[in-house]
């Protein structure tokens, strides 16, 4: 942790190096951050709810997966950044060094330009945590955060997943923007709203929905299963075979070496 | 000790020719063929050696590099660097060595050197006092005073080479690979890092394994010399032993005022021009001391000089002879 | 001048050729490429389909033009999407490469338009085809519909030819703004995260609200996307049409000149400052 912030520190240190350029790349993420929001708010104009859901409970979840998404993409972006830390031999040295490769991969790239997104998601939540008109009692308190941080897990260990296939190709990995981006995008609206074939991919295959939908639908008080608020953590089964598909790449990479 | 043993790498790699119809012939149909990077690479280096590492590019130096910093894993064959086994005690087996990559910088971009070096010394757990002391040492040696404090990107090569290597010394390693750590300096600059790499590999008997393609590090640096080529150990021995077998001529260049040189089996008079003419000896015919003789009893010898064959020459003449 | 005018158009014809079969090598890219852009139709469609279920008279456009809509958007992509830069010209000009450039005897304005013309027709083609045939195989509200009638066809290409070129005339703005500032990072990011808004990509523009609506109307990025996948389905025609395709020639000359103009700018005081 010491060592964390020790990186941490030098990551600070070195975009402030640039101030113009990270403050108008913050400046760009929140504009981003606000576009999507106001594609929301748009629709809202003229619809009064979709599958039951109202404005104000869409912002809620919009604010839990911008948030959930940004926290992993500032920390986890190693992953993220990987086939070019891959290419330019970053990955060799990290290799001749005597800590945890997992470890220094995350800390190599920390991209506090992503806080823009964050401030964005930070100010829904502003609006939309009362205006949801959610009895915020200790339940739906630990359901919220438990939401965030179980979606920052899950979206890091699409990372992972990008990361481990980086290893044995570099090309064609866009696809899985359809989890990472996709996942930040359309999971502005519950799930559900998609229908119910998708909901269960994102139930089965890419978790999404185990932080997103179903405490949702305990957080609104439209489900009372207490279970529900608990799925959250059924959804880090997923960081698993992350995981193992990062150590197969790794495995590929050192008989490789490329 | 470091010692390798018939070590094999394959490796696969596509193969893509140009032009427009191969392009789309590529997209439903690739080639590939395998690569030997590696084949039966055996050698033994001891504690403190240095050695010098050469061959063509692509000849498999820098995956043996790879396969004993623990970067990559053979297909088969064994390597034992001090009782760990590079590629199985990742963690371990790096403690103890430093590697310096001269074509990639493992320093921070965009801030102070010194920042970088505190890293490193978390990264490898360094105690303060230790690090203070190597530290001191390392600025007083490469001249680091003035520019620990300047951030990397804005050192020139030379300096933030001689940063790279200091960064690779923080945790002192008891065994130093050094990949090209001299491409694209300037001669002073080489010079300085070649001088320091000896005295501290000296002074603390670091075992230290070189690749380059400047034969004037190998001169400056090495006791002992492997050449590598199309993935095998081709010879090991010292500077001279190679200097002897890569070549028997030797060149006289001669300034005379009188005279003229008769003809000798083994004598070439390569150019004579303002009573100044350059000889090429062949020593297995002729020794240097009798062409000497001949030439003085021929003419007025004002100057002369004698030339053994330079180590790029005789690096050539190797790869012609090996043809690799 | 005259002379070299077919001299230049096979510089440009093998500049086209150059980038088309570097395209091709990407042929996982593509592929990748396509079945992302097909995943993010189907969700889109999916998600309005949700409100168009919630309110159907609430919804401004007919649904499977909306769809037609989304899937021409999904199939050409490259050619509108303003966030599809060319790295080359960025480096360019921050790492003082323009030089050379500058050296050559070309008209850089052009040369650069016409690369990136070249860079999002060629990864265009690529891509578009199969995400079409999928797309109007799909079953009737969702999948791609046929253009309304030939006429709408007719005008339908001629008025993507435009929009192509003010997305390209516009990111010819945004490389000239680098030429000003340090951050050509942050020029970018905010000026796409402006225009993914503004051009309804990522919410069409029926479905703003109706002042916001017709003010952007009148902005360059109505032009781009917007006016061409709307007339395709019929949905602008008439008289909208004609306004719509006044307002992107003119959107067009003005960014062209502009660009040209602020080009010339740049150069001089790059000239001036010695690189």
């Amino acid at each position: 942790m010491r060592l964390y912030l020790r990186y941490f520190a030098i990551h600070v240190k070195s975009q402030m190096q640039h101030k113009a350029s990270f403050f108008l790349t913050i400046l760009g993420q929140f504009l981003g951050a606000f576009s999507a929001f106001l594609g929301i708010y748009f629709m809202f104009t003229r619809f009064n709810q979709v599958e039951g859901f109202t404005y104000s409970e869409v912002l809620l979840c919009f604010a839990t997966v911008l948030m959930a998404f940004s926290l992993a993409e500032c920390f986890f972006r190693g992953f993220d950044a990987f086939s070019s830390m891959i290419s330019n031999g970053e990955f060799d040295r990290i290799l001749v060094r005597p800590r945890g490769i997992v470890f220094q991969v995350l800390a190599s790239k920390v991209e506090l330009t992503r806080l823009g997104r964050l401030l964005q998601s930070v100010l829904v939540f502003a609006y939309a945590i009362p205006a949801s008109g959610v009895p915020w009692q200790m339940d739906k308190v630990v359901t919220l955060l438990l939401m965030i941080l179980c979606g920052t897990a899950v979206f890091s260990g699409l990372f992972l997943i990008y990361a481990g296939l980086c290893f044995f190709t570099t090309e064609g990995l866009e696809v899985l923007n359809i989890f990472t981006d996709g996942g930040r995008e359309f999971g502005r609206y519950p799930f559900v709203v998609y229908g119910k074939p998708v909901l269960l991919f994102f139930t089965f295959v890419v978790p999404l929905a185990l932080f997103q939908y179903y405490p949702f639908l305990y957080l609104i008080g439209r489900s009372q299963n207490p279970l529900y608020m608990l799925l959250p953590l059924a959804s880090l089964g997923f960081l698993l075979p992350c995981y193992a598909l990062w150590r197969i790449g790794l495995r590929h990479y050192r008989s490789t070496g490329s | 000790m470091i010692t390798l043993e018939n070590i094999n790498k394959t490796f696969r790699v596509a193969r893509r020719s140009a032009g427009f119809s191969q392009a789309v012939r590529s997209l439903f149909l690739r080639e590939y063929e395998a690569v030997h990077a590696l084949r039966d690479v055996s050698f033994t280096v001891g504690d403190g050696e240095m050695v010098g590492y050469i061959g063509p590019n692509g000849a498999g130096k820098s995956s043996t590099i790879k396969v004993m910093s623990g970067i990559l894993t053979p297909d088969s064959g064994r390597c034992d660097i001090d009782g760990l086994t590079p590629w199985k005690d990742r963690t371990d087996h790096v403690r103890r060595i430093g590697v310096v990559f001269g074509q990639r910088s493992q320093l921070w971009w965009d801030v102070p050197v010194a920042d970088s070096f505190e890293l490193i010394r978390d990264i490898y757990g360094v105690g303060h006092a230790d690090f203070a002391r190597t530290l001191d040492e390392l600025v007083e040696t490469l001249d680091l005073a003035q520019i620990v404090r300047t951030p990397a990107r804005q050192l020139s090569l030379g300096q933030r080479m001689r940063c790279e290597i200091a960064a690779s010394l923080l945790h002192n390693p008891a065994i130093l690979f050094l990949d090209e750590p001299t491409i694209g300096l300037d001669a002073v600059s080489k010079i300085a890092v070649r001088q320091f790499i000896k005295k501290r590999c000296r002074e603390y008997g670091t075992t230290v394994i070189l690749t380059t393609h400047d034969m004037q590090d190998i001169e400056a640096l090495a006791d002992r010399i492997l050449l590598i080529g199309k993935g095998q150990i081709l010879l090991d021995g010292t500077l001279d032993d190679l200097k002897k077998r890569a070549s028997a001529v030797r060149t006289i260049t001669v300034e005379y005022c009188a005279g003229s040189f008769s003809p000798l089996l083994g004598l070439t008079q390569q150019s004579a021009l303002d009573g100044r003419a350059v000889f090429a000896v062949d020593t297995s015919v002729l020794s240097v001391s009798r062409a000497i003789a001949h030439l003085s009893a021929g003419a007025e010898i004002t100057d002369l000089s004698v030339a053994g064959a330079s180590a790029e020459e005789m690096v050539v003449s190797l790869y012609e002879e090996f043809a690799i | 001048m005259k002379a070299s005018l077919s001299s230049r158009a096979r510089m440009y014809g093998s500049l086209f050729r150059v980038r088309f079969i570097n395209g091709l090598q990407y042929r996982a890219a593509a592929a990748a490429g396509v079945c992302t852009q097909f995943a993010w139709g189907f969700m889109e469609i999916l998600l309005f389909r949700a409100f168009y279920q919630a309110d159907p008279p609430a919804f401004p456009m007919e649904f499977s033009a909306l769809a037609s809509y989304i899937w021409l958007q999904q199939a050409f992509l490259a050619l509108f999407m303003s966030w599809f830069l060319e790295n080359d010209v960025f480096a360019a000009i921050t790492d003082g490469n323009i030089a050379y450039e500058l050296a050559r005897p070309i008209d850089l304005y052009s040369k650069w338009f016409i690369q990136n013309l070249a860079g999002r027709v060629s990864r265009a083609l690529l891509r578009c085809a199969p995400i079409l045939l999928v797309a109007a195989l799909l079953p009737a509200p969702y999948g791609l519909s046929l253009p309304s009638s030939p006429l709408a066809f007719a005008v339908f290409l001629p008025t993507m030819a435009l929009g192509l070129c003010t997305v390209v005339s516009f990111c010819m703005i945004v490389y000239i703004a680098t030429f000003y500032t340090l951050s050509p990072l942050g020029v970018r990011v905010i000026a796409l995260s402006i225009t993914d808004l503004l051009t309804g990509s990522l919410v069409p523009l029926p479905f703003f609200p109706d002042t916001i609506r017709r003010i952007v109307e009148l902005t360059p990025f109505a032009s781009m996307q917007n006016l061409p996948l709307r007339v395709y389905s019929g949905n602008i025609a008439g008289e909208e049409l004609i306004r719509g395709v006044l307002v992107q020639v003119f959107w067009l000359a003005a960014l062209v000149i502009a660009g040209r103009l602020w080009m010339r700018h740049a150069l001089r005081r790059i000239v001036v400052q010695g690189g």
